[in-house]
C-alpha cells in the first residue's frame, strides 16, 4: 500500500521542526511516505471563517490529487489540517449535491475514499507495535498532554478520542516512559488563529495552558499541533509579558518526544528551532 | 336478512374537520343491507347512545358500526349501548375513522373516501358476526408485589388490610429501598428513616404478608387472576429460622473491604453482612462473590463464632411456584453514574459525589454520623456546588426528560448543609426551579431567603481539581450571559434519575410495555396511570417514571384499590375473543390432525391435547383443544395451522376475507 | 405533514440560520453551557448562548445587533461549545454563517478590521502561491491593519531558526487555485 503524508504549509515553515521529527522518527521506523504531488494549502480558519465553498473545495482538491496518485491512507501531522480534511470528507459524503458541485469547482474526480490519520493515529498503528525494543533512552518526564481542539472535536465527526479528558496522546507518552499528570486544560483553546491579529487574546488562552501545566509540575507540554505549538513556544515573550511571569516550561511535539526515547539527537528531532530551550533530554 | 346500523361520529372536529360525515353516512346508507345510517356530532355522549339504542329497536337491526375512534378508545362504551338495546355486543364493531383517517389525512375528497372504506369493510365484517358470550374465570386472591421500597411497601400494606393476601418479593436483603438511604425528606424535613421504618417492620409483622427478600422474579405465565410465577430465592447462606440476628458473624468476618452498597460505596462492608442497622428482616447473608470461603475454600470464621450454628454454605438457590391473582410492579429506579458525565469529573474527583451520596453523608446513620465531611481528606468543605440536571434534560447524553424530583431535593441538600455549617457558603446552579407540589416552591424560596443558598441560573460547562480544590467554571445567564468561576470543596451532581437494572429484563418476563428509556408503560398516559396493558398487573412508584415520595405513596395506594377491586370478585369475565379448534362429527371429530404446531407457538401455553376415545376405550384421535382461560386471541396459532382447524372468534377467516374483498369490490 | 412544515419560510436570520447551516435556534433552552465553557466568552460583547436568545426573538433589531456584533469574530471555531451542547446546536457552523452573512451585508463590526485583515491576507497567500507564504502573510497583514511595529522583533528570530522563508514556494497548480478561489467568488 502506498502511504501519503499531507505536511500542510505550517510544516514547511514555522512548524520545520515538527516535520524534520515526524520524518526523522519514520525513518527509524523503516516508514516511507509519499508526499501528495502539488499540494496545496487547507484553507485553515480564514477559509471556512470567509468562504464556505471555498473551505470544503481547497481541502477536496487535496484528497482528490491522493486518490489520483492512489494514495489510499494519508497521515496528517498538523491538526488544523486534519480536522478540515476529515470535516470536508464529512460534509461530502453527508451531501452528493454538495459534492457535485466542489467537484465542477475543483474540476476533478473526488470519491472520498482517503483514511486520514493524525499523528496519534499514525503513531498508534505503525510505531507503537515496534516501539519497545527500539526506547534505548526512556523519556522519563512528567509531562502535561495538550490536545488541543482540533485533534478531539467535533468527536462525532472526527470519530477519534472522547472529546473529554482524551487519552490517546497520554497513552503514546506513558509507552516512552513518561508520567502524564492529571490536566484539565488538555482541550481548552490556546486562541488558534488569532495568533497575528489578536495577539492579546492568544497571550492569555495559552498563558492559562502553560500556567496550569507548571503548576502541575509538568516538566514539558507535550504537542501534536503545529498551531498549538507557535502558540505556546513562539508566543511566549508575549505571554510572559502578559501574565507578568516567566514560565519556562518547554513545549515539545509528540514526534519529538520519541525521538529522544529512541536516541535521535535532538537537532535531527528540531528541538534547537523552539524558541523556549528545551533542557530535558 | 342482516339489518345493519351505521352512526358516524364527528368527534366534535377530530373526524369533521377532514371527513364529510355526512356524505359517509348517505353513501354507506345505500349499500345494501344497511337498514339505518346515521351521523352525530358525539357518538359516545348520552344523546348518541340513546341514538343507537332506539335505532336498533325501531329498525329491528342485526348488527351495528360505530365509525368513530379507536376501538381502544370507546369499543366498551358502545358494546355496553348495544347489549342495553338488546342487542348481542359482540354484533358492535367499531370502524376507526379518527386515527386511521381524520387525523392523518387533509381535508379532500379522498379523504372521504378513504373513510366510506374503511367503514364499508366492517359492514361487510359485521354481517358475518355471531353473538358471543363472555368467559368467566375464577380469581386467585393473592397478591405479588414486586420491589420492597416505599411504593411496593405502601401498595402491600394497603391491599393487606383489605384482606387478602400479599408476597412481596425483594432483590436485596432488606426491604426499604432508596427512601432508607435518604437523609430527611423535603418539604418537611423529617427523618426519612424515621417515617419509613415503623411500615418496614408492619410489613414483617403483618398476617397477610409474606416478605421474601434476596429474591427475584424467574418466570411468569398466565393471566389476570391467574398468574404462575416462579421465584427464584437466592440462597442466603443461613438458616433463618436458626439465626437469631445477634451480628457476631458480621463483625467476625475478616474480608471487610467491600463497597458498602447501601452507603454508596463511602462506606465498606464484611461479606457476611446486614444492609442497615434497621434493615428488615435483620438477618445476615453471605455476599458469595466477595466471601473468602467461596473465592478460596477456606475461612468459614462466621460458621465458627455463630452461636446458634445457622450458616448453612452449602444452601442452594430455592425455586418457589406460587398462584397469583394480581401484581403489582414496584421496582423503583437508579441514579445515572459516573463516566456517563466526564466534563463534570464524576467518579475522578473524590469530592465530586451524586445526590445519594450526600444524602448518606447528611444522614445521622451514614458514614459521617451526619457530619458534611468531603470523601477526599475529611475536611468539611467551606464552599460546596450542587449542580442540578447532571444528564436530566440533556438529549446530547440521551435523557431528555426532566428527573422530577432533583430541584427539590437540591434545595433540601442545600438547605441541610448550611444548617450544619452555618459560615459555609452553598451554591445551586439550575435551569429552571421545577416545584411543583404542595408546600414545595416555598420550601425552596425559604432555602434562598432564609438559609441564603446561592441560586445561579446556568448550566456548567466543566469541573476539575487544582490543589485539592474543585474549580466549577459555570454562567449565569441571568446577568446577560456572565462566566461565573467559583473555587469549592466539593460539588454534588444531581445525576439524572433512570430505570431500574434490570428492569427490561423483568417487563418482559411480565409481558408489559416499557418505554425507550425502561421505565414501565402504563396502559394511558391519563386515565389509565396505575395499570398497565397487561390486565391484572400494576405499577406503583419510580419504576415508571422519577417520582418523590408522595407521588409514589399515592400511585401505589392507587395500585392497592385496583387490586383490592379486582379481588372483590368472585369470578371474572373476559371477552371471548378466543381461537377455537373446530369439532366435527365421529370419526373424524376435528380437521385438526394433531402435529400440534400450534402449541408451540403458543406465547400463552394456552393449547391443550384433547383424545377421542372409541367404546373399547381406545384413544382414536388425539387433536388441539384450547383453554379459553388462557387464551388472549392473539391468533398466532390461527396463522400457523395448516389443515386450517383454527379460527379466532370475532376475527373469523370468514370475517376477514370479507373485509379484503369489500376494498377491492366497488360498490 | 408535520407540524413544522405548516410554517411559512421564515424572513429572518433564524430562519436563514436553519436553512443554510441546519442549526434550529427555537432548539436552544439558554442554560448558557456553551457561554460557560467559551474560551473567549469574556471578550465578546454577545456571548453565543446571547446570540442563540436574540435569534430567537426574530426581530429584525436583534438580527441587526447579531451581525454588527464583534463576537462573531472573536469565536475561535474550538467546537467546545457544540461538544458540550445538550441539544447538539452546531454553534460553529452558525459562527461561520453569521461572519460570511454579515460581510456580504457590509456589517463588519468596526473592532474585527484586524482579524478579517488577517483571514484576507491569509487567502490573498494562497490565491497566488497555493501554499501560505508566511512572510508574504506577514507583510500583507502589516500593509492591510496598518499595524507597521507589531511582531517586528518575531521575524528574525524565526529566520535565525530556519522557521520563515524569505521567498515563496510555487506549486504547480497555481492556475488551478486561481480557478477555485474565482468559482467560489472569493
Amino acid at each position: 500500500m502506498k502511504f501519503g503524508i499531507y505536511p500542510g504549509c505550517s510544516l514547511t515553515g514555522s512548524a520545520r521542526d515538527y516535520n524534520e521529527s515526524v520524518f526523522a522518527i519514520a525513518e527509524a521506523f523503516g516508514l516511507e511516505f509519499t508526499q501528495i504531488p502539488d499540494w496545496n494549502c487547507c484553507g485553515a480558519t480564514a477559509a471556512h471563517n470567509l468562504n464556505k465553498e471555498l473551505s470544503l473545495a481547497l481541502p477536496a482538491r487535496i484528497l482528490a490529487l491522493a486518490e489520483k496518485n492512489g494514495l489510499e491512507e494519508i497521515i496528517v501531522p498538523c491538526a488544523a489540517c486534519y480536522s478540515r480534511l476529515v470535516v470536508t470528507q464529512h460534509e461530502l459524503k453527508k451531501d452528493p449535491e454538495l459534492k457535485n458541485r466542489i467537484c465542477e469547482v475543483i474540476e476533478m474526480d473526488y470519491r472520498g475514499t482517503s483514511v486520514i490519520l493524525n499523528v496519534i493515529e499514525w503513531i498508534d498503528k505503525y510505531i507503537i507495535p515496534k516501539l519497545e525494543e527500539k526506547i534505548v533512552k526512556p523519556f522519563n518526564h512528567k509531562v502535561a498532554c495538550y490536545y488541543g481542539c482540533l485533534l478531539v472535536r467535533p468527536d462525532k465527526i472526527l470519530n477519534y478520542d472522547r472529546a473529554e479528558d482524551p487519552q490517546t496522546l497520554d497513552i503514546v507518552m506513558s509507552k516512552i516512559g513518561a508520567a502524564p499528570v492529571d490536566y484539565p486544560f488538555k482541550t481548552e483553546c490556546c486562541g488558534a488563529g488569532l495568533s497575528i491579529s489578536r495577539t492579546d487574546i492568544v497571550s492569555k488562552l495559552s498563558g492559562k495552558i502553560i500556567e496550569d501545566a507548571e503548576h502541575r509540575g509538568a516538566e514539558a507540554i507535550i504537542v501534536a499541533c503545529p498551531m498549538c505549538h507557535s502558540n505556546l513556544d513562539m508566543r511566549r515573550p508575549d505571554i510572559n509579558k502578559y501574565w507578568k511571569a516567566k514560565y519556562k516550561i518547554p513545549v515539545i511535539f509528540v514526534t519529538q518526544a520519541i525521538g529522544l526515547a529512541i536516541g535521535l539527537p535532538a537537532e535531527k528531532v528540531g528541538l534547537k528551532r523552539h524558541f523556549v530551550e528545551v533542557k530535558i533530554s | 336478512m342482516a339489518r345493519i346500523g351505521v352512526f358516524v361520529c364527528h368527534c366534535g372536529e377530530n373526524i369533521s374537520a377532514t371527513v364529510d360525515c355526512g356524505k359517509v353516512a348517505e353513501t354507506i346508507g345505500n349499500l345494501k343491507h344497511v337498514a339505518y345510517s346515521t351521523e352525530y356530532k358525539y357518538m359516545c355522549s348520552d344523546p348518541g347512545q340513546t341514538l343507537i339504542k332506539d335505532a336498533i329497536k325501531e329498525h329491528n337491526l342485526t348488527g351495528v358500526v360505530v365509525s368513530a375512534c379507536s376501538p381502544r378508545m370507546h369499543e366498551p362504551t358502545f358494546r355496553k349501548a348495544c347489549a342495553e338495546g338488546g342487542l348481542n355486543p359482540f354484533l358492535c364493531e367499531m370502524a376507526n375513522l379518527r386515527e386511521h383517517c381524520s387525523w392523518v389525512h387533509e381535508k379532500n375528497e379522498l379523504t372521504t373516501e378513504k373513510a366510506i372504506d374503511i367503514v364499508r369493510t366492517q359492514v361487510e365484517k359485521v354481517k358475518l358476526n355471531s353473538a358471543l358470550q363472555p368467559i368467566k374465570v375464577p380469581v386467585t386472591k393473592t397478591a405479588m408485589v414486586i420491589g420492597g421500597g416505599i411504593a411496593g411497601i405502601q401498595s402491600a400494606l394497603d391491599i393487606a388490610n383489605t384482606g387478602h393476601k400479599v408476597i412481596m418479593i425483594e432483590r436485596s436483603p432488606s426491604i426499604g429501598g432508596h427512601m432508607s438511604q435518604l437523609s430527611e425528606t423535603f418539604p418537611t424535613l423529617d427523618c426519612s428513616q424515621c417515617i419509613l421504618t415503623p411500615r418496614m417492620v408492619e410489613v414483617a409483622q403483618h398476617p397477610n404478608i409474606t416478605l421474601y427478600t434476596y429474591a427475584e422474579v424467574e418466570s411468569v405465565e398466565g393471566f389476570i387472576g391467574n398468574f404462575k410465577v416462579k421465584v427464584r430465592k437466592k440462597a442466603k447462606s443461613l438458616d433463618e429460622k436458626a439465626c437469631t440476628g445477634c451480628g457476631l458473624c458480621t463483625t467476625k468476618c475478616p474480608q471487610k473491604k467491600i463497597p458498602n452498597e447501601f452507603e454508596q460505596g463511602m462506606g465498606m462492608r464484611p461479606a457476611i453482612y446486614v444492609p442497615f442497622p434497621q434493615a428488615v428482616p435483620n438477618r445476615p447473608v453471605i455476599d458469595r462473590e466477595n466471601c473468602t470461603y467461596y473465592i478460596k475454600g477456606k475461612c468459614k470464621i462466621c460458621e465458627i463464632v455463630c452461636p446458634t450454628k445457622a450458616i448453612r454454605f452449602d444452601q442452594p438457590d430455592e425455586i418457589l411456584e406460587l398462584e397469583i391473582g394480581a401484581i403489582v410492579v414496584a421496582t423503583g429506579f437508579d441514579i445515572k453514574h459516573a463516566d456517563f458525565f466526564p466534563e463534570y469529573g464524576h467518579g475522578r474527583y473524590k469530592d465530586i459525589i451524586d445526590g445519594l451520596q450526600f444524602e448518606r453523608l447528611a444522614s445521622a446513620s451514614g458514614p459521617t454520623a451526619g457530619v458534611i465531611k468531603r470523601p477526599s481528606d475529611g475536611e468539611i468543605p467551606k464552599n460546596i456546588v450542587f449542580i442540578a440536571c447532571a444528564g436530566s434534560r440533556d438529549p446530547a447524553k440521551g435523557i431528555a426528560y426532566c428527573s422530577k424530583i432533583c430541584c427539590m431535593y437540591t434545595a433540601k441538600h442545600a438547605m441541610l448543609y448550611k444548617h450544619k455549617v452555618h459560615e459555609g457558603k452553598a451554591h445551586v446552579f439550575y435551569m429552571d426551579i421545577r416545584s411543583g407540589g404542595k408546600n414545595y416552591d416555598e420550601f425552596v424560596r425559604r432555602a434562598i431567603e432564609e438559609d441564603h443558598v446561592n441560586y445561579i441560573r446556568g448550566r456548567v460547562s466543566t469541573v476539575f481539581e487544582r490543589d485539592g480544590k474543585l474549580i466549577v467554571k459555570g454562567v449565569d445567564t441571568l446577568l446577560g450571559a456572565q462566566q461565573v468561576e467559583i473555587v469549592a470543596d466539593m460539588v454534588v451532581l444531581a445525576t439524572a434519575g433512570v430505570a431500574s437494572s434490570g428492569a427490561e429484563d423483568l417487563a418482559q418476563k411480565l409481558h408489559v410495555s416499557y418505554d425507550s428509556h425502561k421505565f414501565f408503560a402504563e396502559a394511558h398516559p391519563k386515565l389509565k396511570p396505575v395499570e398497565t396493558n397487561t390486565a391484572g398487573i400494576f405499577l406503583a412508584g419510580a419504576c415508571q417514571n422519577p417520582k418523590d415520595i408522595p407521588d409514589a405513596v399515592s400511585q401505589a395506594s392507587g395500585a392497592a384499590v385496583k387490586v383490592a377491586a379486582l379481588f372483590s370478585q368472585s369470578e371474572l369475565t373476559r371477552e371471548p375473543l378466543v381461537a377455537i379448534v373446530n369439532r366435527t362429527s365421529p370419526p373424524t371429530y376435528s380437521t385438526c390432525v394433531g402435529c400440534f404446531m400450534c402449541q408451540s407457538v403458543c406465547p400463552y401455553q394456552a393449547i391443550e391435547r384433547e383424545e377421542f376415545k372409541a367404546r373399547d376405550g381406545k384413544v382414536v384421535k388425539t387433536v388441539a383443544k384450547i383453554n379459553e382461560g388462557l387464551c388472549q386471541g392473539c391468533g398466532t396459532c390461527v396463522a400457523l395451522c395448516r389443515s386450517k382447524s383454527i379460527d379466532l372468534l370475532g376475527y373469523s377467516n370468514t370475517q376477514v376475507y370479507a373485509e379484503v374483498v369489500a376494498l377491492l369490490n366497488e360498490y | 405533514m408535520s407540524h413544522s412544515e405548516h410554517h411559512t419560510e421564515r424572513n429572518t436570520l433564524a430562519g436563514s440560520v436553519e436553512k443554510s447551516v441546519e442549526v434550529q435556534a427555537h432548539k436552544c433552552y439558554q442554560c448558557g453551557k456553551c457561554t460557560a465553557g467559551c474560551p473567549v466568552a469574556d471578550e465578546m460583547d454577545l456571548p453565543p448562548s446571547m446570540v442563540m436568545r436574540l435569534l430567537q426573538t426574530e426581530e429584525p433589531a436583534n438580527d441587526e445587533r447579531i451581525l454588527r456584533s464583534h463576537a462573531i469574530w472573536l469565536c475561535v471555531t474550538c467546537e467546545m461549545c457544540l461538544s458540550r451542547c445538550p441539544m447538539e446546536i452546531d454553534i460553529p457552523s452558525m459562527m461561520d454563517y453569521l461572519r460570511q452573512r454579515a460581510r456580504k451585508e457590509k456589517k463588519v463590526n468596526k473592532k474585527a478590521k484586524n482579524i478579517i485583515a488577517f483571514h484576507k491576507s491569509f487567502l490573498n497567500s494562497i490565491r497566488f502561491t497555493g501554499r501560505l507564504y508566511e512572510l508574504g502573510l506577514i507583510l500583507d497583514y502589516k500593509r492591510q491593519s496598518l499595524n507597521m511595529t507589531q511582531d517586528i522583533s518575531l521575524a528574525p528570530k524565526m529566520i535565525s531558526r530556519g522557521k520563515l522563508h524569505l521567498f515563496p514556494t510555487m506549486i504547480k497548480g497555481t492556475a488551478h487555485i486561481a480557478r477555485i478561489f474565482k468559482k467560489t467568488r472569493t
